[in-house]
């Protein structure tokens, strides 16, 4: 049963004296609300569904004439996608927020829980569009994948990578003017060694003969050490 | 004497420039005097890192504290780090055309080397990029932070866990018994220790000039 709140259900948040128990609460009732945004402004998620698409086939059109693609060049090329992917959709996490919602939240709710909140929504987010961009790239381009599990677990590993380092990246960005050059200038050379990690743990489960897990380790490790900055500096970013 | 450390600076590196020039170093294969490089290499990045660490360290006491002298400590040690980041690539680079025979090759040091460029390259497009000059502090602080530990793995985490033709890789940090005799850590260690306190002087100069063009343009404004 969904009960259909407004979307200042956020008063609605009930308050205990645990602050992580509160924490945790405020997180989940933020991310209710931008899943409730996105859905009710279709537009954006629709456009982003379209610019996965379009990419891909934008790919498959110029790959199409080589005949079959190597394996390697077709990891490179799903990772690009999903990347450019990423950047797009994550740039407008912030962007969309006008300056007089972000003071209401500054009223209701602490800064940490925003942050967490928008990057759990992310990943969830991207998740959703990486397995779609997967799906049809393999659908077009043909899906050499020896592990298909494995794979979809680096493509889950990736969607909450991606939304890890590039959500405080677009906080970043919204404060400035020139905010959709300043995004991927900002975003690229942050998002490298995770993109790195990726490609070769995703090479690995497309070959499925070396099981080593330590890129996997190495992106928790990364993961975890950017959302814990994440949570650090955001509270200094909010207010300015 | 107030200025000890500058004088110190001056005789270090003049001592570096001459005896890594002209003092003994072992006959190597393929290295040849290639090895001198060395002493200019090597401690750039050792420069760099110490003075990227003082600029993360004052942007978080300009968070916590915010005052215009810690910004701009911040930002002009920044841009210090960044210059002895580009020295040191075109000083690899350099060595790389005799010993390796090119310019450029892809390996995961020289790439995570050129990033974490990228990244401080990024920070300095965001200051510009925000007029508002408190706006710009504090942002740029935030996002100070979140380069310094970006690059961080970049340069010292993830290029020791592949191989590497850098010399030093494969596990172990640098030195080896192979390629540095005690001759050499005469010179090396003081060329450390001189091109870091170049760097920070610099550092002190530009920082001083930015704050007296402030108090001059405050001076006009009143």
């Amino acid at each position: 049963m969904t009960r259909f709140r407004p979307v200042g259900c956020i008063f609605a948040v009930p308050f205990t004296h645990r602050p992580a128990v509160q924490l945790l609460r405020e997180i989940w009732y933020l991310m209710q609300k931008d899943f409730r945004l996105e859905w009710r402004q279709r537009a954006a998620l629709n456009g982003m569904l379209l610019y996965v698409g379009s990419t891909v086939f934008v790919c498959y059109l110029s790959f199409v004439r080589g005949g079959v693609l190597p394996a390697p060049a077709w990891n490179a090329l799903l990772w690009i996608i999903l990347l450019f992917t990423a950047i797009n959709a994550v740039a407008k996490s912030f962007l969309q927020e006008s300056r007089g919602r972000l003071l209401y939240y500054y009223a209701l709710v602490r800064p940490e829980a925003v942050i967490l909140a928008k990057i759990a929504y992310n990943a969830i987010l991207l998740l959703g569009l990486g397995l779609v961009a997967f799906g049809a790239y393999s659908l077009v381009l043909g899906n050499p994948v020896q592990q298909p599990g494995r794979f979809t677990l680096v493509v889950a590993l990736g969607a909450l990578g991606f939304a890890s380092s590039l959500t405080l990246i677009s906080g970043i960005a919204a404060k400035a003017q020139n905010s959709n050059t300043l995004m991927p200038v900002l975003g690229f050379p942050v998002v490298i060694p995770i993109l790195l990690q990726l490609i070769k743990a995703a090479k690995n489960a497309l070959d499925g003969l070396d099981a080593s897990p330590q890129p996997i380790y190495m992106l928790l490790g990364l993961n975890l050490m950017v959302v814990a900055v994440s949570y650090l500096l955001y509270p200094f970013l909010w207010r300015t | 004497m107030k200025n000890w450390w500058k004088v110190l600076a001056a005789v270090l590196l003049l001592y570096t420039v001459v005896m890594g020039l002209l003092g003994p170093a072992p006959r190597l294969p393929i290295l040849n005097e290639t090895i001198r490089n060395l002493y200019f290499h090597v401690p750039m990045w050792f420069g760099m890192t110490i003075i990227l660490t003082a600029s993360a360290v004052n942007s978080a006491r300009y968070l916590y504290k915010p005052s215009y002298r810690l910004d701009v400590l911040a930002y002009e040690s920044a841009q210090t780090g960044i210059l002895m980041a580009v020295l040191g690539l075109a000083t690899g680079s350099l060595w790389a055309r005799f010993t390796w025979g090119t310019w450029w090759t892809s390996d995961p040091r020289l790439n995570g080397a050129a990033i974490a460029v990228l990244i401080y390259g990024a920070y300095l497009v965001l200051r510009s990029s925000i007029t508002d000059e408190q706006q710009s502090a504090r942002i740029g602080a935030v996002y100070n932070i979140f380069a310094y530990c970006a690059a961080i793995p970049l340069l010292f985490i993830l290029p020791r866990l592949t191989d590497s033709l850098h010399p030093g890789a494969g596990g172990n940090p640098g030195f080896s018994k192979y390629d540095l005799d005690n001759n050499m850590r005469l010179v090396f260690y003081p060329a450390i220790i001189g091109w870091t306190l170049l760097g920070v002087w610099i550092t002190q100069v530009a920082v001083r000039f930015t704050l007296v063009k402030h108090k001059l343009y405050e001076k006009q404004l009143a």
